[in-house]
């Protein structure tokens, strides 16, 4: 971007200049560098080395189906969670609601660590729920539900933060339409709202996929690190670099920076999408407005 | 078919929306509701269509309680003010929604759709989206899909206020037509009067929430009930005076008011329409003593078919505007130009005195 910048004056050409070498030099120590030499080490031993670190150990493999089972889990109750609250949200007006926006946002500024020791003291055996939950027989801390919590926690208000807005500007007008054309509830859901969101919708998705896939903080105190048992991907590779397993470390490592970028490719299309959509939004407000002014006497 | 309010009240907070609103409309009727914003006109068009419930009162169709029935099962037709069209569906799943949702078989579907974009001229328009549509195309989308379902009554909501001025004038008199054809009840929420007076068969004024006035568009203009309606119908002179023994006076020139028959001298406003004052040569004010006033021209604009003539009365600081027709002017013997000597002579006034419910 900054090279198509096209400078006003000449005295600004070297700063310009100094910004980008700064710019790229920044973007390829931090991003850039680090990135490849994982995949690098991975592939140190060959396709067929990396593949051996993957399959060959049991446990390995039972972290990589972990995570593509919890992440989708949590995704899944957050695409649910996330429409009904920004649907609330952008529709109502009611006592409470810009708190109620706030809270939306505290696993964001709450650090992953101290939101799965918070989910411990309630669902653990010492916990507020331990006594109910050890009756019942349900394992929730150190077990699968309790990574499937800790990581619909911190990835909550991904799908909220998204669609608030679009609902918001979109408006409710063809939602009552839709009513008054006989549509019920569920068809309005499925015919109107759902289309005009869907972009903003999945982009949100993908997000919160990205961001389940990767989680370390809160799903580390919360799984109590069995190898086997309750390790995912990214505990796996602390595990495995702890143990000076290195190649083996980076060949799982190499596995969620691929993850990563696949997301990355499918963010930026939906951006795409997203912004073209926002174009016709805009390109309709505008042609009423110029109606509306040239409607006034 | 025919509606029928009875003493609605809405409430949004507290803001009264609509207070003790009562209303018929009768079968066929064209009807417009009239007023200035925030004067409840939108809110009680939502509640007939039951997009919106009132908090007292009821509404009936031919005689049927429908207070409590939801906007699904009304059989309402509602055009909303920016159309509201699906925008990501084409011109014709726009038409065709309120059938599918009705589960109509496909067949039928795609007949009546074609009829209705025949009916509102958008034949070959509908595989378009609405984003690549013309205000007025919009307009009349937005119209042939709340027809789609058959409503017995259509609503529509400023239905021509984001369209520009030729095309406003087209759309409503395609509309007038649309609804004696269909022979549907429909009532249309505007604040401009023109639209009201030239498209309805029935006006309501409407202003706080409550109905100022109800008649056909001759006699909400010829006889204004109350002086809000007065004021909104157009730019009015206003003046203060008194009223007593039946007769207010108005610069020596008395109006009768026989409402007010009492010797006590009472507080009135006089009212005094613009193209309601005829002007004539200074000379005229002697020979019709007690009929005319003498001013004097202050400023003269002239605005197509109608010059608006500024004058102030002798002994008067308030400014009285006359319109005279641009051909009548024309004709006068006198000039129109500002210290022109002219003869005032009202060939209408309106008395008005103020009460407790009224204010400006």
């Amino acid at each position: 971007m900054a090279a198509h910048a096209t400078p006003r004056s000449n005295e600004s050409k070297p700063i310009a200049a100094l910004l980008v070498v700064a710019a790229v030099a920044i973007v390829g120590f931090l991003i850039v560098v680090p990135l490849v030499s994982v995949f690098y080490e991975a592939f140190s031993r060959g396709v067929g080395g990396w593949w051996a670190a993957l399959a060959d150990d049991p446990d390995t493999r039972h972290a990589i189906w972990l995570s593509l089972t919890v992440a989708p889990v949590a995704v899944a109750i957050n695409t649910v969670f996330g429409v009904a609250a920004a649907w609330l949200v952008a529709r109502f007006r009611f006592p409470g609601r810009s708190l109620l926006i706030s809270i939306f946002d505290v696993p964001f500024s709450v650090s992953p660590v101290v939101a799965g020791l918070a989910l411990v003291l309630i669902f653990g055996r010492q916990g507020l729920l331990g006594p109910t939950l050890a009756w019942l027989d349900w394992k929730v801390i150190f077990s699968w539900p309790g990574l499937v919590l800790a990581t619909t926690f911190v990835t909550l208000p991904l799908v909220v933060r998204e669609l608030i807005p679009v609902m918001e500007a979109i408006g409710p007008e063809e939602e009552m339409a839709a009513v008054s054309l006989g549509a019920s509830g569920w068809q309005v859901f499925t015919r109107v709202t759902l289309p005009n969101i869907r972009w903003a919708l999945l982009h949100g998705i993908v997000l919160a996929n990205a961001r389940a896939m990767g989680e370390f903080g809160a799903v580390y105190v919360v799984s109590g690190h069995i190898a086997g048992a309750t390790d995912t991907m990214p505990l796996r590779v602390e595990k495995l670099f702890q143990e000076y397993r290195q190649p083996a470390s980076m060949a799982v490592a190499s596995v969620l920076a691929g993850l990563a970028l696949v997301t990355l490719v499918a963010k930026f299309i939906i951006e795409r999408r997203l912004e073209a959509e926002s174009r016709d939004l805009e390109a309709a407000r505008s042609l009423e407005n110029t109606r509306l002014e040239a409607a006034r006497p | 078919m025919s509606i029928h309010v009875r003493s609605i009240s809405k409430s949004f907070g507290s803001f009264r929306a609509l207070d003790d609103v009562s209303l018929d409309v009768p079968a066929g009727t064209l009807l417009a509701l009239l007023g200035p914003s925030g004067s409840g006109k939108t809110t009680l068009l939502r509640i007939i269509a039951g997009l919106e419930f009132p908090d007292a009162g009821s509404i009936e169709e031919d005689g049927a309680d429908i207070t409590e029935r939801h906007a699904r099962q009304r059989e309402v037709g509602f055009v909303f003010q920016h159309y509201a069209l699906f925008r990501h569906m084409s011109v014709f799943e726009n038409v065709a929604f309120g059938l599918r949702v009705r589960k109509v078989p496909r067949a039928e579907v795609t007949t009546r759709v074609e009829e209705l974009l025949r009916l509102v001229r958008l034949e070959g328009l509908g595989g378009r989206k609405p984003s690549q549509l013309s205000g007025g195309q919009r307009q009349r989308v937005a119209l042939a899909r709340a027809l789609a379902i058959r409503p017995k009554i259509l609503l529509l909501d400023e239905p021509f206020g984001a369209l520009d001025a030729k095309v406003r004038v087209e759309l409503r008199q395609w509309l007038r037509r649309l609804h004696d054809e269909i022979g549907m009840t429909s009532v249309f929420v505007t604040h401009d009067q023109e639209e009201a007076f030239e498209l309805a068969d029935e006006v309501v004024v409407m202003n706080h929430g409550k109905i100022e006035q109800q008649g056909t568009p001759d006699e909400v203009f010829d006889r204004p009930a109350t002086p809000f309606v007065m004021d909104f119908l157009g730019n009015v002179n206003v003046y203060h005076g008194r009223v007593e023994n039946g007769r207010a006076f108005w610069h020596g020139i008395p109006i009768d008011y026989p409402a007010y028959p009492h010797a006590q001298s009472r507080e009135a406003r006089v009212y005094l329409r613009p193209h309601e004052l005829e002007i004539s040569p200074p000379g005229a004010v002697a020979n019709r003593l007690g009929t005319s006033l003498a001013a004097s021209i202050v400023r003269v604009t002239r605005s197509g078919p109608i010059t608006r003539v500024a004058c102030r009365p002798h002994g008067s600081e308030q400014e009285l505007h006359v319109d005279v027709p641009t051909e009548m002017a024309r004709g006068l013997q006198i000039k129109l130009e500002p210290g022109t000597y002219v003869a005032i002579t009202p060939r209408n006034a309106r008395v008005f005195i103020p009460g407790p419910e009224y204010s400006i």
